[in-house]
């Protein structure tokens, strides 16, 4: 017998600020992460893509992106929604977020959700720019998001998290993204890298600022407590769960890295840290809500052990040029925790708030094929879609800086700016 | 003995240090200096401020040499330097009156290899 | 019967601490990084010292004299009821609410959240004097500005007594009280203190920390706007979607803008593009739809983007940093378009029917403009008044030689960047 739904404040206290937060990880926090890895002359156009990305997905989404994302209506039947909400149209401020996590009876306001999940639809596409840094033309980069946030990121969002997708009824478990968001993302990454082609170095490039580049990870830290711990739509125990496995997960795969890295190349660095770190989040952020604290130290520990061998030895061997490692660490990262997550999935979590969710180390086999199939589906969606958009654009506009406005760099070239001043 | 002094691209830093080890030159320094020549500067705009021939970010080599090795040097450099455009810039060659090793007192052609 | 509401209560108190977040670090970072390198800390010290200045003359006297129910000067100034805070306890609620009068928050809280808004106002004026002010001058400067333009304007427009108020003026989250205000402090200031000495405009030392800093910007405007609503609902959500779309369009039409007139998107462009929009949103975030929030984006945008590359050059006034150009003119048209735009649909289920110009009300047209207008004279013939006195006793602007090394050498005995080591 399920109470008639009412606005909480409580709850819709904290996801305001998950939302602020969810906003903070894309500007300033990506921006910084992937600004201090690229050479000094290049750093304004990461920058920049980051920035617009807000901007422009933020306009999309209210326009049509949320209602073809999550509309009760569908287009395609489990995989698109219709134009019921475009604009948010039949939204007031007073309406009830007809989704929920743990707590049907004390809903946010609908709005409320939308823009939540806006930050979500920012952050994915930006995530991208790690793959294709240094060496693409602004306006196919503008084109390439424009499309891809509509032809991939909604229909995967739709499938995954619409009561009506298919992936969605099927059971698949995905808390905060990492199907949706980084294994999407990091497929694309691979796609466009490979599409785009090597930078042309003798050599790798050391970061231009790696101050930034940690200050950024310890941002994208703090902002992910919004993005998983916020996915539980409410301020309750299954949020600080979340939470918990969150820092949990980041911590671990931080040492764990640095253990490596002082094993393997004999020093721990800053940037293995702060990679680590990252890598930790992005494994945890399918399974927060569903696993406990041992399988938050398993999964940043596994994440993190994995992604290191992929970007320190595997991309070499490759040789892709996947510039800011964001297959390496979104893509893998992605898919070890989706998979995880069909592994430890811990019924005991969601006991208190009527869910049943367990994994294969809890005697349910079931989830972990449901994770390998919703894997699947968003890597081919995700490679494919990734390559087509690509095609089309390089064949109008083209994708990739000449070789000379590459060597002298693209904030000079694309935007007549300079980062920072020598003499004043 | 001489001072080879080159002004060159930033990008091509790494490509002209291979060309010099490759020479058996290997006792470079290094600075970020700002210039143009015959380039003319780039163009930069901060809200609405346009500004043309600004000075560009350039590498500056210092190497000091044997005589026999001052060839040897400037094709190394101009080799691998070179892109055919304008912007490439440019080599000078100082006479050089004394080298000292601060660590072990040598002078001369001792002093430079 | 109001009682204290948790819910209203968590969030209001972490949009107190983003509004804090948007002084510093936010606004420091925006205004260092397109100073000059030898200027950068002085300009984040002047940040930096608002926010601890005005923060203990707040709780001495600035929230009494804004916001106390008793009045030295009817209509215009509280009075000391509530200096220190007295007779304001843990557990007393907030006499002030918007959109929940049942479910209130500490009045330490309002106080609290109110103070922040105190703080980042007379901030804002950094940006018209940079690099060439006394360092015990902008004290002198900012101590005055806050009680005799910042407090009597807060209390004319949000106090229940206000005059301005009880016209029925709509100042959601600031445009005039913030906005116009420090805006028109710019322009008097950069009109008083004079041009710096150049022979051409100076490029931004460090163009990534002004990116990052417009980003903090928006990243805490959800609480000044949001936060504004004092209580966790759908009002603060509807406020959310359009302070955040009004920034988002902002930034795409400055970055169209750009590329048309000057051929190329420039970084400076959108982090400048998405600042004008918020301070244009700010008084109208809970009163318009996302209709409203879409052009009142666009369109300040466009008149910032002209009032910035043609206008200040055309006539000459140096606003460094375009405190003026952005916030004063932003805030302005946010401020007219509310009277035009506000939609009553979003008032209807909190009780209210704040209608503008196209629901049919022309009546809060006329009465956003005069607000407007007294803020205006009141910003332009206080601050002007402050700097006069403040000239004759200290001096406002440094020497040219000071200037011409530097102010972090020269204020503050300190370099920001070393070079060696």
């Amino acid at each position: 017998m399920t109470a008639t739904p009412i606005l909480s404040g409580s709850n819709t206290a904290w996801v305001i600020m998950a939302t602020a937060m969810v906003m903070f990880m894309t500007v300033p926090a990506l921006a910084l992460f992937y600004g201090g890895l690229v050479r000094k002359k290049n750093v304004l156009s990461v920058l920049m893509q980051c920035f617009i990305t807000l901007a422009l997905v933020s306009v999309l989404w209210v326009v049509a992106g949320y209602s073809l994302a999550f509309s009760d209506s569908e287009l395609i039947p489990g995989v698109l929604g219709d134009f019921k909400w475009a604009l948010f149209n039949g939204i007031t401020p007073n309406s009830l977020s007809p989704y929920y996590i743990s707590d049907a009876a004390g809903r946010i306001p609908h709005i409320l959700y939308a823009m939540f999940q806006c930050m979500f639809a920012v952050i994915t596409p930006a995530l991208i720019i790690g793959a294709f840094a240094e060496r693409m033309k602004f306006s196919a980069f503008l084109a390439f998001t424009v499309a891809w946030l509509f032809l991939i990121y909604v229909p995967v969002a739709h499938m995954v998290w619409s009561t009506n997708g298919w992936l969605c009824k099927l059971g698949v478990l995905d808390f905060a993204g990492g199907t949706v968001v980084h294994v999407n993302a990091g497929v694309a990454a691979l796609a466009t890298a490979l599409f785009i082609g090597k930078r042309k170095s003798l050599k790798a490039f050391p970061p231009h600022n790696l101050p930034f580049t940690l200050i950024g990870a310890a941002m994208l830290w703090f902002g992910w407590f919004g993005f998983n711990a916020g996915s539980a739509l409410a301020a309750d125990g299954l949020a600080a769960s979340a939470f918990m496995t969150t820092n949990t997960a980041a911590a671990v795969a931080a040492l764990v890295w640095a253990l490596m890295d002082s094993l393997v190349n004999g020093k721990a660095t800053i940037l293995g840290v702060a990679t680590g770190a990252v890598v930790g989040l992005v494994a945890i952020t399918p399974a927060a809500g569903f696993v406990n604290v041992g399988g938050a130290l398993a999964i940043g520990a596994i994440a993190s052990a994995v992604c290191f061998v992929m970007v320190t030895v595997v991309k070499k061997k490759l040789g892709y040029d996947d510039a800011l490692d964001a297959f390496g660490c979104h893509g893998i990262g992605g898919l070890v925790g989706a998979l995880c997550t069909g592994i430890f999935a811990d019924p005991a979590i969601w006991k208190g708030f009527g869910g049943n969710y367990s994994g294969l180390l809890y005697g349910n086999s079931r989830q972990l094929l449901i994770q390998l199939l919703a894997c699947l589906v968003s890597v081919v969606l995700s490679f494919l879609g990734t390559l087509i958009i690509l095609k089309v654009v390089d064949l109008t506009i083209g994708v990739r800086v000449d070789a000379k406005v590459e060597a002298i760099g693209l904030d000079i070239t694309q935007h007549e700016e300079r980062a920072y001043t020598v003499i004043e | 003995m001489k001072m080879i002094v080159a002004i060159i691209q930033p990008y091509k830093l790494e490509e002209v240090k291979e060309a010099l080890y490759a020479a058996n030159i290997n006792l470079i320094t290094v600075s970020e200096v700002l210039g143009h020549g015959r380039q003319g500067g780039v163009a930069e705009i901060y809200r609405g401020n346009k500004e043309t021939g600004n000075l560009l970010r350039k590498i500056r080599l210092e190497i000091a040499v044997n005589e026999d090795f001052v060839e040897k040097a400037i094709e190394a450099i101009q080799g691998s330097a070179r892109t055919g455009e304008v912007g490439d810039g440019k080599i000078f060659i100082y006479d050089l009156a004394e080298v000292v090793r601060i660590r072990t007192g040598e002078r001369g052609n001792e002093a430079i290899g | 019967m109001p009682a204290l509401s948790p819910g209203n209560t968590a969030w209001v108190l972490v949009a107190t601490a983003l509004v804090m977040f948007m002084t510093m670090p936010a606004l420091g970072m925006f205004y260092g990084g397109l100073v000059r390198k030898k200027n950068v800390l002085n300009t984040l010290m002047q940040c930096f010292i608002t926010l601890a200045l005005v923060s203990a003359l707040w709780v001495a006297f600035g929230y009494s004299l804004a916001f106390s129910d008793g009045e030295l000067i009817p209509g215009v100034l509280g009075d000391f009821k509530w200096a220190f805070l007295s007779g304001i306890s843990p557990d007393s609620l907030s006499p002030y609410y918007v959109s929940d009068s049942a479910g209130r928050i500490p009045h330490l809280l309002f106080a609290m959240f109110q103070c922040m808004f105190a703080v980042i106002t007379p901030a804002l004026i950094i940006g018209a004097f940079a690099e060439r002010m006394k360092f015990s001058a902008f004290l002198a400067f900012t101590v005055a500005w806050l009680f005799i333009v910042y407090v009597p304007l807060a209390h004319m427009v949000w106090s229940t007594n206000g005059w301005l108020n009880k016209l029925g003026v709509m100042d959601f989250a600031g445009g005039i009280v913030v906005h116009v205000n420090a805006g028109i402090a710019a322009l008097v200031t950069a009109l008083f203190i004079g041009r710096r000495r150049a022979l051409k405009a100076f490029p931004p030392h460090n163009l990534p920390f002004t990116l990052i800093g417009s980003a903090m910007l928006w990243f805490g405007w959800f609480g000044f706007n949001a936060g504004s609503s004092l209580a966790a609902d759908g009002l603060a959500a509807s406020a959310l979607v359009t302070t955040n779309t009004a920034a988002a369009v902002a930034a795409i039409v400055w970055a169209i803008t750009d590329s048309i007139v000057n051929g190329k998107a420039t970084i400076l462009g959108v982090a400048t593009g998405a600042v004008a929009g918020l301070a244009a949103i700010t008084p109208a975030a809970g009163f318009v739809n996302v209709g409203g929030a879409f052009f009142i984006g666009a369109a300040s945008s466009l008149i910032c983007f002209f009032m910035v590359s043609f206008v200040k050059a055309r006539l000459g006034y140096d606003d460094a940093l375009d405190a003026f150009g952005c916030h004063g003119v932003g805030g302005l048209f946010g401020s007219l378009c509310t009277g035009l735009f506000a939609d009553p649909a979003i008032w209807r289920a909190y009780g209210g029917g704040h209608a503008g110009l196209f629901f049919g009300n022309p009546r809060q047209f006329l009465v956003q403009a005069l607000a407007c207008a007294v803020s205006i004279a009141l910003a332009f013939g206080g601050t002007l008044a402050i700097l006069k006195v403040i000239d004759l006793f200290i001096g406002v602007r440094v020497d040219s030689k000071a200037e011409a090394m530097g102010l972090d050498i020269t204020q503050h005995e300190e370099r920001a960047y070393t070079v060696i080591e």
